[in-house]
């Protein structure tokens, strides 16, 4: 198989990424709610925890690995900014 | 001191912050005014961004809606950060390396169309008056509570200070007021919180005092539960609402929030693409502190409050709150009118309980009850916390202080994506291409100026859609602008026309099914309950079926209509990389 191009590599990430946001939050904060909330850790039933505080911790650990996927995916391909990029964006070249 | 002249201390002091980083923060040229010169750092991006987003709602009335709804209230929750993580991973980073000024910009651009520029400029402005009315009231509100302030001399007063950065500052300003705000904001939601899980559970962090056990024993969530049910209301850690509906909502806000343009637009500030990725991911750090404490705060609020009003057991006829005994906070608030008591039973004592329940008013009948006596307003459980808990004047004075910030960095936020999209979308972009930067710049003060003053009118004078702001600005923002920067990023394809039909059939469906049951101009025309929703989807929730006609209707009128010019094509292609 061919070694994938920078934007399909971004694709793929992007999809695993939420994969994971739509299970989290929509699978088991909503639609599994009931199923998972028959087990209970310490005080909280587990669809409701997921609901009203695991669904945030696990966008925020979502992000954080897509940040760190995505720079690694930029150095691969050459394509990540320079360090005094600063300026090198502000005005696009056609 | 009194507590009066100790909150006009702390919110005076706080209003000078701001205004002394708004003299220091003096914007020179448009790319200050509209972005802060892109120069913004990612973690002070962050923070700007959640001061941003976290609005009157947020601070003051989310919790208090969780502590009603329980379970129910969960999409607020996941619904207000979930769209970050579609920031993080389909937006910001594209629209940073597209690096202009504004929403509309982008889509003008990319789908090679004035026409599409203004339609979106009209979006962007219908989302954003509509957002800004809720919070200019919120400020009026917070001083006419606090500082026994008439709602329009507080407006006032928060115009001035907003007309302040907001004008002479524009982006740059806005963005350091912004950061000062989070920190005002984020300490006087957390401190009380702090307090009222130590006195109701011994544990400092309110996270896990939700999950712990109370100083009576038993785990809080299951005590709230029992005692709620026992007084015929739901179970706390279940809802009441449709799954299907909950789902939709929730999508509705995830999407929404992604679409919103005030938000969108302070991901231009940063430097560089990888640093708008990270600033998302700092924005929803910063803005998760404050959303996995509200549910906290309600849960424990809820419980505070029934145990309060039925200290005895339920039915027993001295197991309810005498009036005469009623505590401090009680009579304050009772004053505000945002706590009614109305002895139907003439016991001289106060039965909260859920009348609606056919099955428990039977029961409570039989103890002598004649209907629930307690009225309470949802405001009440962020605003009277400090008091409920007995905590000192200065946090009460601290709640006050932070209410305003969350409301005035909203509204600045809000001011200035409208501002921009007049000053540089129609002004510079449509009427008059040739306007140079000196008078483009003043126009933009000037068009700063024109929208606080409409924003104070509205806040002053609501009409009755202000209420509905969140049904109709996330379900906007979600059916109108989201679909088409994500296609214009991710699809080469998509035509103008496309884009356009795309954003018009969302926009009219959305605003249509709004209309129909919440009634934005005169009544409703049917009665917004789940018989009549069309899948069972209720208002609040069809901005994501708005979006999938957006999407459709895109893809649909793309497939007959010739493909973008070649240097559309290479924008997208040049927008996809960050070098």
């Amino acid at each position: 198989m061919a070694k994938p191009t920078y934007w399909q590599a971004n694709l793929r990430l992007v999809a695993l990424c939420l994969g994971i946001w739509f299970l989290a939050s929509f699978g088991c904060g909503v639609l599994l709610v009931d199923v998972l909330n028959r087990v209970t850790i310490g005080g909280f039933q587990l669809g409701f925890w997921f609901a009203q505080q695991g669904s945030m911790v696990v966008f925020l650990a979502l992000i954080a690995f897509y940040v760190w996927r995505m720079g690694k995916i930029d150095r691969a391909h050459g394509v990540d900014e320079a360090d005094d990029a600063d300026e090198q964006s502000a005005e696009p070249k056609p | 001191m009194s507590l009066e002249l100790l909150t006009y201390l702390v919110v005076g002091l706080s209003f000078a912050l701001y205004i002394g980083i708004a003299f220091a923060a003096k914007a020179a040229s448009t790319g200050e005014f509209y972005v802060a010169g892109k120069h913004v750092h990612p973690v002070a991006n962050g923070m700007a961004t959640a001061a941003d987003w976290m609005s009157a709602a947020s601070f003051i009335s989310m919790a208090g809606l969780i502590a009603f709804l329980g379970y129910d209230g969960s999409v607020y929750l996941m619904g207000w950060t979930g769209g970050y993580v579609l920031l993080a991973l389909l937006l910001a980073p594209y629209l940073r390396k597209f690096g202009k000024f504004t929403v509309p910009e982008f889509i003008g651009e990319r789908y090679y169309s004035r026409a599409a520029r203004v339609v979106a400029v009209v979006c962007l402005i219908v989302i954003s008056f509509t957002y800004v009315g809720g919070q200019m009231r919120g400020v009026g509100i917070v001083f006419a509570r606090f500082l026994n302030l008439d709602i329009g001399w507080g407006l006032l007063v928060g115009m001035g200070v907003v007309f302040f950065y907001a004008v002479l500052g524009g982006m740059k300003g806005i963005t350091y007021t912004q950061v000062a705000q989070y920190c005002v904001l984020i300490f006087a939601y957390t401190v009380p919180a702090v307090f009222i899980s130590l006195q109701v559970t011994g544990v400092a962090l309110p996270q896990l005092a939700f999950g712990s056990e109370v100083r009576e024993g038993g785990y809080l969530l299951a005590k709230l539960d029992q005692i709620v049910t026992d007084l015929g209301f739901n179970a706390y850690t279940s809802g009441a609402r449709d799954k299907l509906d909950v789902f939709f909502i929730t999508l509705a806000l995830m999407v929404g929030t992604a679409g919103l343009p005030h938000v969108i637009v302070r991901f231009f500030t940063v430097p560089k693409v990888r640093d708008a990725r990270a600033s998302a991911g700092w924005a929803l750090l910063f803005i998760a502190i404050l959303y996995t404490t509200a549910p906290a705060v309600g849960a424990l609020a809820r419980l505070n409050l029934t145990t309060t009003i039925q200290p005895g057991p339920v039915g027993a006829p001295d197991g309810n709150l005498a009036y005469a005994e009623r505590p401090e906070w009680f009579r304050t608030w009772e004053e505000t009118g945002l706590l009614r008591f109305d002895d139907k039973n003439g016991d001289g004592r106060i039965q909260y309980y859920n009348d609606a329940n056919p099955e428990f008013s039977e029961t409570a009948q039989g103890y002598g009850w004649q209907g629930n006596e307690l009225e309470v307003d949802r405001d009440i459980i962020v605003l009277a916390n400090p008091e409920i808990a007995g905590l000192p004047d200065w946090v009460i004075a601290l709640i006050a202080a932070g209410g305003i910030a969350a409301a005035l960095s909203t509204a600045a936020g809000l001011l200035l994506v409208i501002s921009a999209a007049v000053s540089h979308d129609l002004l510079k972009g449509v009427w008059w291409p040739s306007i140079s930067e000196r008078w483009e710049l003043m126009a933009g003060r000037l068009c700063a100026v024109v929208a606080i003053i409409l924003a104070g009118l509205l806040g002053y004078r609501p009409p009755g859609f202000v209420a509905e702001v969140v049904a109709l600005a996330f379900g906007l923002a979600a059916a109108s602008l989201f679909p088409a920067i994500l296609l214009g990023i991710f699809s080469v394809r998509v035509t103008k026309q496309a884009a356009i039909a795309g954003m018009v059939t969302g926009l009219l469906f959305t605003l249509a099914y709004i209309e129909i049951f919440k009634g934005i101009v005169g009544e409703p025309l049917l009665a917004n309950v789940p018989e009549n929703w069309l899948f069972g989807i209720s208002p609040e929730g069809i901005g994501a079926v708005g979006m999938a006609l957006n999407f459709a209707v895109a893809g649909i009128v793309s497939a007959f209509t010739a493909p973008p010019p070649e240097r559309v094509q290479a924008l997208v292609h040049r927008i996809r990389q960050p070098r």
